[in-house]
This record gives C-alpha cells, structure tokens and sequence, in this order.
C-alpha cells in the first residue's frame, strides 16, 4: 500500500484542493485517489489479458485451420480490427454502461449475466470459510494467549510452517478421503438442493477454504491477544478481583473480533482465489468452474470479466478495511 | 608479507568455522537444510535409487498398494509410484529454482529503486504492485499461465510478471528506512552518484532479507506449480509432475488414495524444509 504519511510532499499539486479540506480528512482524499487509479489500472490490465497471446488470439480461439474470413469476423466480433484506443474506449464504454466485458463467444451471453448466475455459491462460500475462519481462529488464539508457552502455544506457532506447502486442493481431497469416503459425514460433491442441503453440502469446502487462513490468522491473532491481556487495563481488571473468564469474554474477545476480520480482509485477495480453486475439487457451480470452462473454451470476454470483477472487489474492500481501520483505532477518536 | 598471509588465512579459517557453528547454533536452518540436502540428493540419484523407469507402464500391475516390490504402489497404468514421485522432484525444484531468478533480480532491484529515491519511481511502482495485488494470486496465475500458453513457458512468464512483487515491496521498505541512515547521507556527501551507492552499498545491506523472503517465497511458487498442473495448465503429462500426479490420483481416492496423498506429502516436506531454512536464516540475521 502506499504509505500515507502525514508529510505526504507527493500530492502537492493537490495542495489547491487540499487546502479547502479539514487535515483530519486529507488521508482520506488521498487513500480515494489510491484506490481510485489502482481501480483504472486494474481496467487497463484487464483490456491488456487478450493482448499478451503470443500471435492471434482469434487463431488460438478457432483453431489451427480456421479460414480467413473466420479469423476475419472472429477479429470484428472481438473489436480486435479497430485501432487500439477506439477498442478501448469501446471496452470503458461497455464496462461503465453496463458493468459488462461483453459477450461471451460460446454462450452468446453477456458475461455480466453469467457472472451474476454463478455469484451466488461463490460469495456464500466465502461468507462460510471467513466465518469458519474467524470462529476458529479466535478459540486457537485465546487458548494459546491464555496459556503461554504451553503445549498448544508452541504447536500453534509451529503450524504455519507446516501449512505453507499445503497445496489447498490437496487439503480439500485428503478432507474428501477422509471425512466423505471414509466416514461419510459429507457429500463428496456438488451443491445439494435448498438452503440446508446447500449449507451441508458447501461445509466441506468451506474447511477446506479457511484451513488455508487459519495458521497466519492464528498467530497474529496471538500476538495481539497477548498484548491486550498484558496491557495496564487487564492488569486493573484482575487487581480489582473480576475473575479471568470475565475479562476474557467481556474485554479481551470483543477486541479481537474485530481484528480478525480487519486481517481477513486484508487477505481477501487470497480468499477468492483459493475458494476459485476449491470449487474446481468439489465440483461447484461457481464462478471457479465458470472461469475453468472459459479458458477451455478460450472465451476471453467471460474470463476478463471474471478478473475484472474480482479485482475490483478486492480493491472496494481493502479500501473499505482501510477506512475501517482508522475509524475504529481509537487514537483517531471516531474522526475520520 | 608472509605472516599477512598466514593471518588473512587464519580470518578467513575462523570465518568458516563461525558459520558452521552459526549453522549448527540455528536448530531450524540445521534442520531444514538437512531436509533439503536429502530431497535435492534423493533427486539427482534418482535413476541409482529406483529400479524402475518413470514413465514404464506394465498393465499387469495397475493400482497395486504399497509392497515390497513397489513401496508406494503403482497408478493406473502400473507405474511405480515411488519412481515417480522421485522423478517428480527433479521436475518441480528445478522448475521452482529457475522460475525464481528473474522476479528475484527484478524484485529486489526495483524494491531498491522505490526505496532509496522515493517520489515519483515510488508511486509508479507502487501503483503497479498494489494493481497486481488487486487480483487474487491464483486468478493472475491462471489466467496469464493460460494466456502465455500452457506448459513449462507459461510458468515461466507467469512468474516473471507476478513473482517480483514480493520482494519490491519487502525490499522498497528497507531500503527507505535504510536511506534516513547516516552511512547513507555520508555515501552522498561523498558524491558517490546513487546507483553505485545502490549496488555497492544498498544491496549487501537488503539481500540478507531478500533471501529470507525468497525461501518462503519458493513454497509459495512451488504450490502455484503443483496447482497448475492439477488444473491441467501446468506441466504437460509424459512429464511426472506433483500436481498432475494429484489429479491422476482423484479418479480412485476411494480404491487408492495414496495415488493422491503421498505426491501432496512431497509437496509438504519440500515447503517444510524451505521454510525452516527460512526461519533460520531470518534468526541469524536477527540476531546481528
């Protein structure tokens, strides 16, 4: 990110318009702008995926022995025959008109319908792995601040180091051999039918999704617990006789909910992208499959925007966290 | 001069004995490098180790479980497991070490350039890091491994593009927080012009970090590996590969799952010594 420091010489041509604003708000206009040209980038590098085929892309979608003219109306149909800028303007055109990367080559939809079919299961998905993710995260974390250097402590702090090389869908496949081949507690695919036979059936990949975000989310939680737990207030707490479990529950969990899902939308970026590679183990209708039939159909217009769309939910919601962030840190007293 | 010799000698003696004992006071780079030294030997002598070819097929023995014979079993094509698995490592460390040289080089580099002159090299290269962060990493490296063609190439494009980012944001800060240092202000006064202060003096300075990253690092490209090639974009088939040895193995998890696990456990270990060579490196270094 960049840093936003409080000299900040970088925005001095902005100094006009920074003037008129409070210096408490300046960050904010700043981070804005941040967020705002990371988002146009974001559109420019998406625009640029088609670009990067070596050779012709129409090609690579017919096929070796595709006639001219094919490759011809192929090139119309893209846009790929006008000069660079007007297919650009074009591509802004469509995308701030109708959020859409126009329409996919095989299906002859438009992209933004078929996104917003497969969402869904996707975002429900994510919604389970963060919540998994979170719950589990903070009982590990408080049982290893609350009992440092203990058994638990040290396998909690080794665990990352294990877990790194962990492919996450091979986790998601030994959890099918074992806990839906062997023991039969889950489906072994697919998404079943109502909202309970969905939430059942999507249990699996949900582990499998916030397995890969516990270990960090453990430690830091960790360090953070233990910080609160020895800071000057907790210390009056005890002296004042309130027992433990009290101050654990009322004062130390309820300042470190909220962390956790600061550092999971931190990692909101790696979330989507693990959770696009689960649905492919257990065969889930979402955006992942839609994005693996994309590219084995080659239809570009669908996977640029799929990379479109996550990308700027990525940029939305740490942009969202920043604020957040700054909000609630009470050095800043509420202001923003 | 033959007793400035004989003390030059004598430094350089103690030099070598201090990092031994460096090495050896460092439970986890003594640790991890073993792990690593024993998969880097398993897989160069892996024609010596193995009887057996890795891409030999005998159909009279598809899906056998572990034996004397085989250790791990044979595929569904009767190919011994273990054979293959060994095989496999030469494939994806070799492809993990070559793939990480130019994103380091570039990464460490331009996370330098940011760093020590700030400004305007600053915000544009910290515009593109955060533009790529924006998308999630699996995403980018599907799509471009897709885009650049599958296979070997298309790792290796990939990673060119992506795998610099790392290091230019560990790095940039660094080497910002390096630039406020006298020895740098002092470098200046001397009109030392900045990019030999860059090479010459910036570079010893980071690279102790950029190799702790580029270990963790190593994992993480070595997991992107591996998942391309369960999803079919990756390392193409007569080739043995981690990933698609997985993905061969999914159709009998419920007949033979080791077909699936044992490939995975490969991929573990190899993250397991990585980053404990990781972890050590970054205490000795701390410890200075």
């Amino acid at each position: 990110m960049i840093k936003l420091s409080a000299t900040g010489g970088r925005f001095k041509k902005l100094s006009g318009l920074s003037a008129k604003i409070a210096p408490s708000h300046r960050w904010l206009v700043r981070a804005l702008i941040r967020a705002v040209s990371v988002v146009f980038c974001v559109v420019v590098a998406v625009f640029f995926i088609i670009r990067i085929v070596p050779g012709d892309p129409a090609k690579m979608i017919l096929g070796q022995y595709a006639t001219p003219q094919a490759i011809e109306s192929m090139h119309h149909r893209l846009g790929l025959d006008l000069p660079i800028w007007e297919q650009f303007i074009r591509f802004v055109q469509n995308l701030v008109t109708h959020g859409d990367t126009g329409t996919s080559i095989v299906l002859g939809t438009s992209t933004r319908t078929l996104i917003a079919e497969r969402a869904p299961v996707t975002l429900l998905l994510i919604a389970m792995a963060s919540l998994l993710a979170i719950i589990v995260s903070i009982v590990l974390a408080t049982v290893a601040a609350t009992h440092k250097n203990g058994v638990l402590d040290h396998l909690i702090r080794i665990l990352p180091t294990v877990t790194l090389g962990m492919p996450i869908f091979w986790v998601g496949l030994l959890l099918i051999i074992f806990l839906s081949v062997r023991l039969r507690w889950f489906p072994v695919g697919g998404v079943g039918q109502g909202l309970g036979g969905m939430l059942y059936s999507l249990m699996l990949p949900a582990i499998t999704v916030a397995f890969a975000h516990i270990p960090t989310l453990v430690r830091s939680l960790r360090t953070q617990m233990l910080e609160v737990l020895e800071s000057d207030f907790v210390v009056t707490l005890k002296a004042a006789g309130i027992p433990n479990r009290v101050i654990l529950v009322k004062h130390v969990l309820r300042n470190s909910a909220l962390p956790a899902l600061m550092l999971l939308g931190v990692n909101i970026s790696y979330l989507i992208g693990g959770t696009l590679v689960v649905e492919q183990v257990f065969g889930i209708e979402g955006i992942g499959s839609l994005l693996f039939s994309a590219i084995s159909n080659r239809d570009f217009p669908i996977i640029q925007g799929i990379a479109l769309y996550c990308a700027i939910s990525v940029e939305i919601i740490s942009f969202l966290v920043e604020i957040a962030s700054r909000f609630l840190d009470p050095r800043t007293k509420g202001e923003l | 001069m033959k007793s400035i010799q004989l003390d030059t000698q004598l430094q350089e003696n103690r030099k070598g004995k201090s990092l031994l004992k460096k090495v050896l006071n460092t439970p986890p780079l003594l640790w991890g490098g073993m792990m690593f030294a024993l998969l880097i030997g398993v897989a160069v002598f892996a024609p010596v180790i193995s009887p057996y070819q890795p891409s030999h097929q005998n159909l009279f023995a598809i899906l056998q479980p572990p034996s004397t014979k085989h250790w791990l079993g044979t595929d569904q094509l009767g190919r011994d497991l273990f054979t293959r698995v060994i095989y496999a490592a030469r494939t994806d460390l070799s492809i993990m070490v070559l793939a990480e040289v130019i994103p380091f080089c570039t990464g460490v580099f331009l996370g330098m350039l940011a760093g020590y002159y700030g400004k305007w090299i600053d915000t544009l290269i910290t515009l593109i890091t955060d533009t790529l962060i924006a998308f999630p990493f699996y995403l980018i490296v599907i799509i471009v491994a897709f885009a650049s063609g599958a296979g070997q190439k298309g790792i290796y494009i990939t990673f060119i593009l992506v795998g610099w980012i790392v290091y230019a944001r560990v790095i940039k800060g660094l080497s910002a927080s390096f630039r406020k240092q006298e020895w740098i202000a002092a470098a200046q006064t001397l009109g030392i012009p900045g990019v030999k202060i860059i090479l010459r003096h910036l570079l010893p300075n980071v690279l102790p970090q950029a190799v702790v990253v580029l270990m963790t690092d190593m994992v993480g490209l070595l997991v992107a590996i591996v998942t391309l090639g369960y999803l079919g974009i990756g390392i193409a088939p007569p080739t043995p590969d981690w990933g698609t040895m997985i993905s061969d193995g999914q159709s009998f998890i419920a007949t033979a799952w080791w077909l699936s696990a044992v490939p995975g456990c490969a991929v573990v270990y190899t993250g397991i010594a990585l980053s404990l060579v990781g972890d050590g490196l970054a205490d000795i270094w701390r410890r200075k």
